[in-house]
């Protein structure tokens, strides 16, 4: 639908993907653990491997939580764009499918925050 | 030299239309529609101008009369309150908080505001709606500069009241209350109207004016208390402007209402979610509260509200859309935005804090579903983590929704656990939103929000002063170590500190 104006309305998205210099953005979600309060923005160029971010990236975003070191990634569920997807931990970002401005959630069995408050 | 004939005096009906209808007239040199361009694209149609009723027949001369005087009793307060050290009186320092968040947040909209009425006055072919236009931006731009008043006694003892314009542009979560204005702002005349004197002056001001006025009543803010009775009057005749400008269009022509109708629904979710500003402020920040936000929400909105829609209902409108979302969401949202603050309060231009036992007593008294289930055992957390001398600050920036601009931190309506997440695929790209509610006015007019400037991909793109946090605070004029951070161990709680225990001295 196009916007109601007084003229032509045609305008470039201000969050392309050349915008970020090479980076793709992410969205990462660890779900049942509110007290990150919302999904965190990560921009990473779309070679890295998957598996630095949960090893290197992780522990500075998530290592607050008490609940963090006890993770079994063996064991987590993840979707990718609201699909149930397996990633692959030694596979790049771009090769695990993940485009421009993905939403990555993740689900620790077991793990369900502060006394199982989704905190 | 003799007068020869006195002037006669006009009755109230006449002078009424001389300063009003009588100063208009059908253009000659150039057409009607090319002197007024913008008040037909929108697709409302306005078969009598004339119709338009004004209930408070105020006009102008009278206007400046009864401004001035207000002005001149406002003023008066002001100036005790600052030689009477106003400020030594109110409840607890950490109430100002509240106070730079309406200074950084509520007062730069009073100017655009000013400017948007300014902008449909000149746009408006009708004399009635361009004159009551004209009052309302004169009135908006007395509000601004009355707040800036007002609260300016706090700058000289307080942190955070320094740079409110130049944060207003900048700062992360005022992008928020900006973006609503200029998405207002950059609509037609019509729409403009629906979306700030209707949904917003109308339908919810109360829980905007209220909370803020009464919470300054309540914690010893005479001079913002002050402010707000000046504005009362005012905001009366924004409010009659805010339903009249409704009923003329859909009594103007039927094909009205649907465009009406989908303004309504638009406005009445952006309002909302930037209320989530104000709930938190109500349940968090004062430091003696008069309602919970879920009181507020019950009795501004569900009653109040109610009562409207069913009176506009022999139009053809409905309630807007997705009113029962905000019913589900009235005991949470408040925490939810608490929550975001506290995370990212390293980042902000006020302090935030943990709520103490007894303001917990009250939220679990307040919101006996979800407080001591969900955001109890989060502060009891975060307090055993303070404890540990570690204040948890998220250092990840937050994803943000494309259209509010707020971090994603609302729930799905059914499920307070988890995260709502909604998004749209536009010529390519992928847009992400916090809501059904935002997804819906995304969706209606993709091409307006794919410009969101949104604060976390500006700096991600280099365009905040640098990648570092440092970097972003100084481009955001924030004194780092003074405005920001835990409101525990800032520059303000000391200086209140030490006022109170030197206060106790001198009593002893």
């Amino acid at each position: 639908m196009p916007v109601t104006a007084i003229g032509k309305y045609e305008f470039e998205p201000l969050d392309k993907r050349e915008n970020f210099h090479g980076n793709i953005i992410t969205y990462w979600n660890w779900e049942k653990h509110l007290m990150f309060c919302s999904p965190v923005a990560l921009p990473f160029p779309p070679d890295m491997r998957f598996g630095d971010v949960v090893e290197k990236v992780f522990p500075d975003v998530y290592g607050a939580h008490p609940d963090f070191e006890k993770v079994d990634w063996s064991k987590v569920k993840w979707t990718l764009n609201q699909e149930p997807f397996t990633p692959d931990f030694d596979r790049s970002l771009e090769e695990n499918g993940f485009d421009h401005k993905c939403v990555v959630r993740f689900w620790t069995p077991g793990l369900d925050g502060y006394k199982g408050s989704a905190n | 030299m003799s007068v020869a004939t006195k002037a006669r005096k006009l009755g109230l009906k006449q002078r009424y239309a001389l300063m009003t209808r009588g100063l208009g007239w059908e253009t000659t040199y150039q057409p009607m529609d090319t002197v007024f361009p913008y008040d037909t694209y929108e697709g409302i149609k306005i078969h009598d101008w004339d119709a338009w009723e004004d209930p408070f027949r105020l006009t102008m001369d009278a206007y400046w009369k009864y401004q001035s005087e207000k002005e001149r009793k406002l003023y008066a307060v002001i100036d005790s309150f600052a030689q009477n050290n106003g400020h030594l009186g109110i409840t607890d320092a950490r109430y100002v908080n509240a106070i730079k968040l309406f200074l950084t947040g509520v007062s730069p909209l009073e100017y655009q505001a000013h400017r948007g009425f300014a902008h449909a006055g000149r746009h408006f072919r009708g004399v009635g709606p361009r004159i009551a236009c004209q009052m309302q931006s004169i009135d908006e731009l007395r509000h601004a500069q009355t707040q800036v008043h007002a609260m300016s006694h706090y700058n000289k003892y307080f942190d955070g009241f320094h740079d409110k314009t130049h944060m207003h542009d900048r700062v992360w979560y005022l992008s928020v209350p900006k973006s609503f204005f200029d998405d207002a702002m950059t609509a037609g005349p019509f729409e403009f109207l629906t979306a700030i004197s209707f949904s917003f002056e109308y339908v919810l001001t109360n829980l905007l004016f209220v909370p803020f006025m009464s919470g300054a009543a309540y914690n010893g803010d005479m001079a913002t208390v002050t402010f707000g009775f000046s504005a009362q009057s005012d905001e009366a005749r924004h409010m009659t402007l805010g339903l009249e400008v409704i009923k003329f269009m859909l009594e103007q022509d039927e094909g009205n209402t649907p465009i009406v109708q989908r303004w309504m629904d638009k406005w009445f979710w952006r309002g909302y979610r930037l209320l989530a500003l104000v709930a938190m402020m109500m349940d968090y920040m004062l430091p003696k509260r008069i309602m919970s936000w879920q009181e507020a929400w019950e009795m501004y909105f569900e009653e109040a509200g109610g009562a409207l829609f069913e009176d506009l209902s022999r139009y053809g409108i409905r309630p807007p859309k997705y009113h029962e979302v905000a019913a589900k969401e009235k005991d949470r949202i408040s925490h939810e935005a608490w929550g975001i603050f506290y995370n990212y309060t390293h980042a902000a231009a006020f302090h935030t804090w943990l709520p103490n036992e007894d303001e917990m007593a009250w939220l679990s008294a307040k919101y006996p579903k979800t407080f001591d289930k969900i955001y109890r055992p989060r502060y009891e957390q975060w307090a055993k983590m303070k404890a540990e001398g570690k204040r948890f600050y998220n250092n990840t920036l937050p994803q943000l929704c494309t259209t509010c601009q707020i971090p994603m931190g609302f729930t799905e309506p059914d499920d307070p656990t988890t995260i709502c997440f909604r998004s749209s695929e536009y010529r390519g790209e992928r847009y992400h939103f916090c809501s059904d509610g935002c997804k819906d006015i995304f969706d209606y007019e993709p091409e307006k929000y794919i410009q969101s400037w949104l604060p976390v991909h500006q700096i991600y793109q280099g365009n905040c002063g640098g990648a570092e946090l440092g970097q972003v605070l100084d481009w955001y004029h924030i004194n780092q170590g003074a405005d920001n951070l835990d409101y525990d161990g800032s520059p303000d709680q000391q200086l209140w500190d030490k006022w109170m225990s030197d206060r106790k001295k001198a009593a002893s």
